[in-house]
């Protein structure tokens, strides 16, 4: 059993903004269903003011992912993008009261549907995407050096074990362990990289 | 209300058991190794429990009845046991897809010990076959385990008929019986297996007692060395108290299976028509070769856990295949190894029922679940109504 915090279990027995939105001009969908979870993050931006009007989510996925689509949408309502683009992963942990490590991926989630649906309503195609995304580093749950090195940095991470707990990255087959690890040392020796 | 259909996780201590338990904790509390009087009853208790295991076993002998910690224990002390005392002039194991973690993470340990451990599928309804035991058993097999009874599916493997398999390649055959127990019957001279575990805490005793049936002749060094108790096989003060209790419910285990077999089959049944009733909802596993208290179904587009939790907020326990309920981060491997996709086998909840499940809990899970899975349905991205 998790040790959840309430808010949390809130979060999850009365979800907020949860549905599809129909007037969205940004979706970001990602996850897949063979891993576990899915989140779809619908976004009404302003093409004027640039300003999330409304946001809303669905998910295929744990209480801790359903929480997590559930308050990101409440923290991002009202910011600008480029503003909403500042919440990390970290930000959504600590706005439902801390979640168990292994489930930070969940939040992780989270600030990649966000850019996922900013790229989205941007005109950024999938495929360019992609190309922004980087080199697929763990096959099994499709994870990517620039978002192993994204959370490396934004949340100080020193062990492949930490990675895994974060992005699900070395879980299940465990090849690409050492090239976490290369990861982890290459973020964590170059001052530049830190923020 | 509080509905528990988790039996195949534990049990309630049944009230006659814990009776038989008490007086070991508080008066008699002497040392069944110790030279006077007071150390009589205990002596007596442990002997009854071993003729009451071995009775609900249908072993020849009492003194093939070793009394262990738990489920785990009595695997381990079977594999490497009886390993330990062939030597290695064979150096093979065989052992199930399906097999729980107590026998399935023995395998790195094997292999660092030197042994090559084979691995048998199932097939989509998860049975293991004969014929693939035939297909990769040699002369070179030390032992082969296959679990009686699957924990998740309930799935029953023929054992009987693996087991003349492995004898036929003079190799020793071990099994894990804990979810087996209480559900079938048992019969290890029937089965003609070498050995044999069960747990007390499946079958209303505590947690922390087990049984190891070990056939006399078979070759065997203790998994833990010191002491002279249990005949030299397995060291450390006899937990009286938990024996005594794994003894009786081993009776009273053995006074219910047609109670089991027959009412405790027909709720099981009654359940799984309700939830089968619910759209995009699967069986997983045999319909007909499974432990009567069983049902294991995939609720299709939504995730596990995330239907427990909302199950739990009815009162309602069970368990999932679904990833996201434990420290692993992949799906149940029971379901993937019979072939079910990924997905589904994240959607799988493991429904228990045990002697003490009523019609009325029966009636409103029933009644609670379609608006359940409704609930989950309507957050995922993949479920469309209609």
């Amino acid at each position: 059993m998790w040790d959840y915090s309430d808010k949390v279990m809130d979060y999850f027995r009365n979800p907020r903004n949860m549905g599809e939105l129909e007037d969205a001009n940004g979706i970001g969908k990602v996850g897949s269903m063979a891993c576990g979870d899915v989140m779809y993050l619908y976004l009404k931006i302003d093409p004027k003011t640039e300003v999330i009007e409304k946001a809303t989510f669905k998910t295929f996925g744990c209480a801790s992912a359903i929480a997590s689509a559930s308050i990101l949408t409440e923290m991002v309502i009202g910011k600008k993008i480029d503003e909403a683009l500042k919440i990390t992963n970290k930000d959504i942990v600590e706005a439902l009261g801390g979640l168990p490590q292994a489930k930070f991926h969940c939040s992780v989630m989270g600030s990649e549907a966000l850019e996922a649906a900013v790229n989205d309503y941007r005109g950024i195609k999938p495929e360019e995407k992609e190309e922004l995304e980087g080199k697929l580093v763990c096959k099994c749950f499709a994870v990517t050096d620039k978002l192993i090195e994204k959370v490396v940095r934004e949340n100080h991470l020193t062990t492949v074990e930490e990675v895994t707990a974060y992005t699900k990255a070395g879980g299940a087959c465990g090849s690409c362990k050492e090239e976490i690890k290369e990861i982890i040392d290459r973020v964590n020796s170059h001052p530049c990289c830190q923020i | 209300m509080f509905v528990y259909l988790d039996n195949n996780a534990t049990t309630s201590v049944a009230k006659e058991v814990l009776e038989v338990m008490l007086p070991f904790l508080q008066e008699e509390y002497g040392n069944p190794s110790s030279m006077y009087e007071f150390a009589r009853k205990p002596i007596k208790a442990v002997e009854k429990a071993r003729r009451q295991v071995a009775e609900f076993l249908g072993a020849a002998y009492d003194d093939e009845i070793i009394f262990t910690s738990c489920g785990s224990e009595s695997d381990s002390t079977a594999i490497l046991g009886s390993l330990q005392a062939l030597g290695t002039e064979r150096n093979e194991v065989i052992i199930s897809d399906v097999e729980h973690p107590a026998v399935f993470n023995l395998r790195k340990h094997l292999e660092r010990m030197g042994y090559t451990v084979k691995v048998l599928p199932v097939n989509k309804s998860g049975l293991v076959e004969v014929a693939s035991l035939e297909n990769v058993i040699s002369e070179k097999t030390a032992l082969v385990s296959v679990m009686y009874a699957n924990n998740e599916t309930g799935c029953i493997m023929p054992i009987a008929e693996l087991t003349e398999v492995a004898h036929k390649f003079g190799a020793l055959m071990h099994t894990d019986a804990v979810q087996a127990a209480g559900k079938v019957k048992i019969d290890v001279q029937k089965l003609n297996v070498d050995m044999l575990g069960i747990s007390g805490h499946k079958i209303h005793a505590p947690k922390g007692v087990g049984a190891l049936y070990l056939k006399r002749g078979t070759s065997f060094r203790p998994f833990l060395a010191g002491g002279h108790q249990e005949r030299g096989r397995r060291a450390g003060t006899e937990n009286v108290a938990s024996i005594a209790a794994l003894g009786k419910a081993c009776e009273m285990a053995g006074e219910a299976l047609e109670y089991e077999q027959t009412e405790i089959r027909r709720l099981r049944d009654k359940l799984e028509a309700g939830l089968l009733a619910i759209p995009y909802s699967y069986l997983n596993g045999d319909r007909e070769k499974r432990t009567p208290n069983t049902t294991n179904i995939s609720f299709e587009f939504i995730e596990g856990e995330a239907i427990l939790l909302s199950m739990s907020d009815k009162g309602i326990c069970a368990s999932t295949g679904s990833a996201c309920s434990s420290e692993s981060l992949e799906p149940s491997h029971v379901l993937l190894a019979q072939g079910l996709p990924a997905k589904l086998a994240h959607s799988a909840v493991r429904f228990s029922l045990s002697r003490y499940t009523t019609e009325s809990e029966i009636d409103y899970v029933i009644s609670e679940m379609p608006k359940v899975i409704e609930r989950i349905r309507k957050m995922s991205p993949f479920w469309h109504e209609n």
